[in-house]
């Protein structure tokens, strides 16, 4: 067990890819927590997915142990967070569990949306801030300006912020003394009841699941009996350790120290970020504030593309699952695609990471139906349903009014895009709260509807700035609009996963660039097919896809039978991954391609 | 067994083109040097190998395609024509085609290749104008081209010409001009193929790029197609299948054979044949490279790469494949009524894409331009 004022906790804020993963890299490296020959890119960072789309979701604990200028050794315990705004409660839960950040700013880029919304919540659990000023090596690199935004945007002293280069190594060791010289000791009291907060928990396939835990008060030790509060679940400690970063024993845990347990936990959906674990017997009651269960913002239709899929895709939910608590599942039968999965999700790029992982580490081919938010329908006669699925819509003669999640967005972008930023969000119905300047870029913040945001808004914003903006959301609440269900007709046939909630005076754009999309996404037959979108039976929007003309092998001889009998099972496979409505054929991309908007 | 022995044809396949046209995916291969002598028994050791096994069977055409043909010496050409007729019995018409690349050195061969035996050709003008053959990537002219014609027909009693339509910047009024121009030159047999870009070739790799602009959309090949029936019936030379269009009594033989279901012997680098031996059809399938099939051939004295037996589902498979293409369809004993879908079918009789009765099924004229969504309707 280490002292108090011998341990510092801390983590690092910052915008994708301004550099945390490669300081995390270097801090370790240089302490010798890894020796060089060991040493691999973004230590921190684990699953391939992450490594792929640059993001670091589950949250990752290192300790690290610093010999400093004083003399005295010291333990420093540093929290990798996903920063990703799907993950915001586990961020905040992170952020709870350290006393201190790095705030990591690229010289070359500046102050964008992620460091804000991140760094705001490191204000919030009143952390010591140090501002890095990382990339220095590159020439763009402007030390001043961005220190001067720094002061300017967020509101913090950025006189001492450290100039640094986590790719070359200049600063690195000013990094280090000023995590002991800058940021405080934890506090707490080893004689106190337990008092434990569940950080983050994660499935390993030898150990079951690993609780990474912050001790607050008293001693955990190898083989207590413990409790959760929230749970309720009691256990007892099979092991107890810290990540070095490889997972290292340790006896006993006091306060302030970071590390994790395994107490043969069978699913991560047992743990709950944010709990307060305790001692069984003489434990407290007292439970660490903040917590509240994750709740999936975000719901879609997976199905498999082959129906003889489903129990795979059963398997792989599951699986996946039992690592995931803030994933929600049930079983869900479509008309036109069969036997599938309604799942909730956090964001749409925990959709996206779940989506990609069933498809590659399971091998399944998957359709995804629309993306929708949960609504709040008041009923006449007083009730309230929340609505994940269009298709559940209920009789809207029945219905008071609806409600829909908003939130709210902060957006960075250069001056010579805020024309288009504006456009975008107004057309997306949002409310404009806040507009202003830090140098030569705008800050914007919008109040917009969820549902606006869900499905290509982050594209769009890409597109529009060039990608030079930054956006960030959080949610803010729910809010009565004048919603309708729009539903698709494909040669006069409701194609139910197709279905969405859409607001009243977007219904016709909307619906006129559906079927205009799917016009083009599904291939002429040998009939004409009308498509059109309804709100309940009126048609408010109409395309004719026209009938097939040609379809013909120019030239067929001798060998070609063999060559024309291998394309006709081509064809008879590809049919496979469509989808039948009537007599139409619509492949899978169409169902996730119709809704991506250009406006 | 006594049962009645199938049209039978002989397909030799020459390899070689003096350049590779960026549409082409035949197996077709430039090289520098060709020793032709060296070729010549590889071809005569695959005749008597195939001889053997069909040993009833009476020889009514042959063709030699690639590649390019018209480069093979007449007296290899000559040989050839020699071992064959030797060891087939063969019917008193014997058909003999020859394919054609129309340059001068070519059609300076056409006297000794009649004199060889060849009594058909078949000329590869692709387009009638110089700007539309140099984005072909052909080596001829027009001009070399329609002299070519002209030889071809004073020689041959038979003759035919290919154009390729449908290509990059042509319009539908520039195509009706061509093959109207087509139309005035041909002796009683035209090959009109719309443009296919094919995996694998330049035209592919350009049109995935995206670097193959001006070609026409679905609808424009389509009145491309139903133009060139209507120009074609008008001159007397109907469709008899998708893309070949004779005067009566013209129609190419040999490829007739393919398309109702006949048997063919095929030899040379890539050949494909199908051969009904004791009641079985077998599909066989040569070495693609050509120095792969000549070693087959010279250490093991046989080109063939493969060969099976086809199940009755793939014989009907293929006879309605094959079969549909042809304007009087299939007789109804070859119409593999156990794998039709008899919902569809009646579907698309219904709604004109097929006609039926006594003596077949067969593509209406609507039904023509999309016989590929047919079939697969048929066999869904
Ligand atoms: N030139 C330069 N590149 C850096 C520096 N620090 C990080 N990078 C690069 O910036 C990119 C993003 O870094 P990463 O650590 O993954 O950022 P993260 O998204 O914040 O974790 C990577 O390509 C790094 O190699 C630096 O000091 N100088
Ligand atoms: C075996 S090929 C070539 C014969 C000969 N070597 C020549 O080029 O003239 C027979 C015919 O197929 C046609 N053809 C070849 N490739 C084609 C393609 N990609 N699309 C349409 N027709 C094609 C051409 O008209 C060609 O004359
Ligand atoms: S089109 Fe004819 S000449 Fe051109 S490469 Fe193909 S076979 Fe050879
Ligand atoms: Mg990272």
């Amino acid at each position: 067990m280490t002292e108090l004022d011998h341990i510092r906790n801390f983590s690092i804020v910052a915008h994708i890819d301004h550099g945390k993963s490669t300081l995390a890299d270097r801090l370790i490296q240089m302490t010798g927590t890894v020796a060089d020959r060991e040493m691999k890119e973004q230590l921190l960072d684990s699953m391939d997915i992450e490594r792929e789309r640059g993001i670091t979701i589950k949250a990752n604990t290192v300790r690290i142990e610093y010999p400093a200028k004083d003399g005295e050794t010291y333990v420093l315990n540093l929290i990798d967070t996903p920063g990703h705004v799907d993950f915001g409660y586990e961020v905040s839960r992170s952020m709870q569990a350290v006393e201190g950040s790095l705030l990591v700013v690229d010289a070359t880029q500046g102050v964008e949306a992620q460091t804000l919304a991140n760094v705001y919540q490191a204000i919030e659990a009143d952390h010591e801030i140090v501002p890095v000023l990382n990339k220095i090596d590159l020439p763009a690199a402007d030390m001043e300006r961005v220190a001067e935004q720094i002061e300017d945007v967020i509101g913090i002293d950025a006189t001492d912020a450290i100039q640094i280069s986590a790719k070359t190594g200049v600063g690195i060791p000013d990094v280090l003394e000023a995590i002991v010289t800058r940021l405080p000791a934890p506090g707490g009291d080893r004689d106190a009841p337990l008092k434990v907060m569940l950080v983050d928990s994660y499935y390993d396939a030898y150990l079951g699941v690993v609780v990474l835990i912050r001790v607050v008060d008293g001693v955990i030790k190898k083989g207590d009996r413990i409790k959760m509060l929230k749970t309720g679940g009691t256990y007892s400690i099979d092991r107890l350790g810290v990540f070095r970063p490889e997972m290292t024993d340790i006896a006993e845990l006091g306060p302030g120290e970071i590390g994790f347990f395994t107490a043969s936990i069978k699913q991560v959906r047992d743990t709950r970020v944010g709990d307060t674990i305790t001692h069984e017997k003489k434990g407290t009651t007292e439970a660490l504030p903040g917590f509240k269960p994750s709740q999936p913002v975000v719901f879609c239709g997976l199905f498999p593309v082959d129906n003889a899929e489903f129990e795979d895709l059963r398997d792989a939910i599951e699986k996946l699952a039992l690592n995931d608590a803030s994933f929600s599942y049930e079983m869900e039968t479509s008309a036109a695609l069969g036997f599938g999965f309604r799942c909730g999700f956090l964001g749409l790029l925990h959709l996206e990471v779940i989506r990609d992982r069933i498809e590659r580490e399971y091998n399944i081919e998957l359709i995804t139906t629309a993306p929708s938010v949960i609504y709040h329908v008041y009923m006449r006669d007083g009730t309230m349903i929340e609505l994940h699925n269009p298709a559940d819509m209920p009789d809207p003669s029945l219905i008071d009014h609806i409600e829909e999640p908003r939130i709210k967005a902060t957006i960075l972008v250069p001056d010579e895009y805020l024309g288009d930023v504006l456009k975008l969000c107004q057309d997306r119905r949002g409310i404009q709260e806040d507009l202003t300047y830090a140098g030569s870029r705008a800050m914007v913040v919008y109040d917009l509807p969820l549902n606006e945001v869900v499905f290509d808004f982050y594209d769009r914003l890409k597109s529009v700035t060039k990608g030079y903006a930054s956006f960030d959301y959080q949610l803010t609440g729910y809010r009565e609009d004048n919603l309708v269900k729009m539903q698709i007709l494909v040669n006069d046939e409701p194609v139910d996963a197709l279905s969405m909630m859409v607001h009243r005076d977007r219904a016709e754009a909307r619906g006129r660039a559906m079927c205009e999309k799917l016009k083009d996404l599904i291939p002429r037959h040998m009939f004409k097919i009308p498509i059109q979108a309804a709100i309940g039976g009126r048609i408010i929007a109409r395309e004719t896809l026209a009938a097939l003309r040609k379809d013909v092998t120019a030239k067929c001889y001798g060998g070609d039978a063999t060559r024309k009998r291998k394309l006709l099972d081509k064809q008879k496979a590809g049919k496979k991954k469509m989808r039948q409505f009537g007599k139409v054929d619509i492949p899978q991309e169409a169902f996730i391609s119709a809704l991506k908007m250009d406006g | 067994m006594a049962t009645e022995t199938p049209a039978f044809g002989l397909y030799v396949h020459w390899p070689f083109c003096a350049a590779k046209c960026p549409y082409c995916d035949f197996n077709s291969h430039v090289w520098a040097k060709v020793d032709q002598d060296q070729w010549l028994p590889l071809y005569l050791t695959e005749i008597k190998r195939e001889s053997e096994r069909t040993p009833d069977h009476v020889l009514k055409t042959i063709f030699f395609g690639g590649g390019t043909p018209s480069l093979m010496q007449p007296d290899v050409v000559q040989k050839i024509i020699e071992a064959a007729r030797g060891a087939w019995r063969t019917s008193n018409d014997l058909e003999i085609t020859l394919e054609a690349n129309p340059t001068s050195v070519e059609a300076a061969k056409f006297r000794s290749l009649k004199d060889a035996g060849v009594n058909r050709v078949s000329i590869g003008v692709q387009a009638t104008n110089n700007e539309a053959l140099k984005l072909l990537g052909r080596l001829h002219t027009i001009e070399e081209a329609w002299a070519a014609v002209d030889a071809a027909q004073l020689v041959f009693d038979r003759s035919s010409f290919d154009l390729i339509y449908a290509r990059q910047y042509q319009t539908l009024t520039d195509w009706r001009e061509e093959l109207s121009l087509a139309l005035s030159r041909a002796a009683g047999h035209l090959s009109l193929y719309q443009l296919t870009i094919e995996d694998g070739t330049a035209f592919g790799d350009r049109y995935r790029r995206g670097r193959l602009p001006g070609l026409p959309d679905e609808d424009t090949s389509a009145d491309m197609f139903l133009l060139t029936q209507e120009l074609c019936d008008a001159a007397g030379l109907p469709a008899y299948e998708v893309s070949n269009h004779a005067t009566p009594g013209n129609e190419a033989r040999h490829n007739l054979i393919y398309w109702q279901g006949g048997d063919y012997a095929g030899i040379g680098p890539g050949a494909h044949g199908r051969l009904t031996i004791n009641g079985k059809r077998i599909a066989t399938e040569a070495y693609l490279d050509p120095a792969g099939w000549r070693n087959a051939v010279l250490t093991h004295g046989n080109g063939e790469s493969a060969s099976r037996t086809l199940s009755s589902e793939d014989v009907g498979v293929e006879a309605l494949l094959m079969g549909l293409r042809v304007r009087d369809g299939l007789p109804d004993r070859r119409v593999p009524w156990d794998q039709i879908n008899e919902n569809e079918h009646n579907d698309l009789i219904l709604n004109g894409f097929l006609e039926r009765d006594a003596t077949g099924l067969r593509l209406s004229d609507q039904g023509r331009p999309v016989v590929n969504a047919v079939i697969n309707r048929l066999l869904s």
